[in-house]
């Protein structure tokens, strides 16, 4: 039994999912509203693009990770010849495999929300003199609140357990880069079965806690 | 200030083509559901942009397809009510209000809000939501947050249509209090013609997407054009106040 691998792992895969939750809102909430109230050329294509990672195995999505943001990548190639500084094998590069991987539940989630948003209260909103953004952030963000944070969320669920991926882009590097989910990976397959027991027990609580406070923070926000 | 409008729009089959004119008066756009009305109203304060056309406000050409001008709503100077009223129900009373007053110098704001507010009969339901108010309250509410920064003409897509009637009656009461406050041109969307014939200064008939008749109240319903008209204005069940009753002129306008 290894306490401190047990309670490094933990902290690790909570720093890369409150990371890529706060990514996911940041980038999923402009691109949903987008999808819901725009029309433009290639929407659809932009749309499926933004929803294969939800289809696609992990392994798949890591492996086009790897092709843009390895240090030969397309455009880890560059950032490499700038900074000296290559992504791959980091916890950051957790951070952006579960990014994406969440990025369609969120997409979804608040758009769906967007779109159910009442068009009369934003044609009133356009006849009182608030352009589109105030629009938006006065009336269409909140009135989709719910769908919003329900997205986010389930970002933070998906974040929280995301595997394939993040195995590919940042590997299994004991003490920098192994999340819970392959810390218990690599637990099982070393034998060490008494750690992984316990890793096991602490995420399944953790993870219904994560289910509990959303529920809770639900029914006091509406 | 008159408004001129010359609309053209064609949705999924319907055609609608009018053009009218207002001054300083309450003008009913009248006829059957469908017939176009709120339509017009949704051309014209530019929700919805006609295939062709003109809307012109005084000087201010708000739509022009031969020029290509097209406005957008936010910047064209109409106050609206939607037939659900469109309050926002994650707002309080006064932050709906309080929505309504752009191109007020932020000082004021609070100070029109409240003075609208005590004008309007809403003094402490300030901090109450829409669901928690009355529908006469809310009525209000939205007549408040439509007017509150003054805007040239007032819209009214069927507002009160689904008002109980003595609350309706009061609204209507209400209206005419409003225009004599502000003194602005209303064009009031409805198909109810007690509503029409006790509030309009002048009646548009509109039949399927075209203007059947144009004149005052009294005219209209005396010397209907056609029998689609008549139908429409058929008075044998209402009962009217008796200045409309008289025989008017024999002309036809429009």
């Amino acid at each position: 039994m290894d306490g401190d691998s047990v309670l490094f792992s933990l902290r690790l895969s909570f720093q890369v999912a409150l990371g890529a939750t706060t990514l996911v809102v940041l980038v999923g909430t402009p691109l949903a509203y987008l999808l819901a109230m725009r029309q433009f050329r290639g929407k659809d294509l932009l749309d499926i693009l933004l929803t294969l990672p939800l289809v696609l195995p992990p392994t798949v999505t890591g492996y086009y990770l790897i092709v843009l943001f390895g240090r030969k990548g397309a455009i880890g190639a560059l950032v490499y010849q700038v900074t000296g500084f290559s992504i791959m094998f980091t916890w950051y590069a957790a951070v952006l495999a579960s990014f994406v991987v969440a990025l369609p539940l969120m997409i979804k989630a608040s758009r769906a929300a967007i779109e159910a948003v009442d068009k009369n209260l934003i044609n009133a909103s356009y006849t009182l003199s608030h352009g589109a953004l105030e629009t938006a952030v006065r009336v269409i963000l909140p009135l989709a609140r719910r769908g919003i944070i329900a997205g986010a969320v389930l970002s933070f669920a998906r974040a929280l357990g995301e595997f394939g991926a993040t195995l590919m882009v940042a590997g299994n590097i004991p003490g920098r880069t192994d999340t819970m989910p392959i810390a218990i990976y690599s637990k099982v397959s070393s034998g060490d079965w008494s750690t992984a027991h316990l890793m096991v027990i602490i995420f399944t609580v953790l993870s219904g806690l994560v289910l509990y406070t959303s529920n809770k923070l639900g029914k006091r926000i509406f | 200030m008159g408004l001129a409008v010359e609309l053209r729009k064609k949705v999924n089959g319907f055609a609608l083509d009018v053009a009218w004119e207002i001054g300083n008066e309450l003008v009913v756009l009248f006829g059957f559901s469908g017939a176009g009305k709120s339509l017009t109203l949704q051309l014209i304060a530019g929700l919805l942009t006609p295939d062709d056309g003109r809307v012109q406000l005084g000087e201010e050409v708000y739509f022009d397809s031969r020029q290509g001008v097209n406005v957008p709503p936010q910047r064209r100077s109409f106050g609206y009510l939607f037939q659900d009223l469109a309050l926002f129900p994650h707002m309080r009373t006064l932050e709906n209000i309080m929505y309504g007053a752009t191109g007020i110098a932020k000082g004021e704001r609070l100070d029109r809000a409240r003075g609208i507010l005590k004008a309007f009969h809403l003094e402490g339901l300030e901090r109450k939501f829409p669901a928690e108010i009355s529908g006469g309250e809310k009525q209000r509410v939205a007549f408040a947050r439509a007017l509150i920064r003054s805007p040239a003409v007032l819209l009214l897509d069927e507002p009160f249509s689904s008002l109980d009637n003595p609350l309706r009656l009061e609204m209507r009461r209400f209206l005419i209090e409003v225009r004599k406050e502000f003194g602005i041109p209303v064009v009031l969307v409805t198909h109810d013609l007690v509503e029409a014939c006790t509030l309009a200064d002048r009646m548009i008939v509109y039949s399927r997407g075209k203007i059947a008749q144009v004149g005052a109240v009294a005219h209209v319903l005396n010397c209907p054009v056609d029998g689609e008209v008549e139908l429409l204005v058929n008075r044998r069940n209402l009962d009217l106040p008796p200045h409309l009753c008289v025989q008017g002129p024999t002309g036809r306008l429009g």
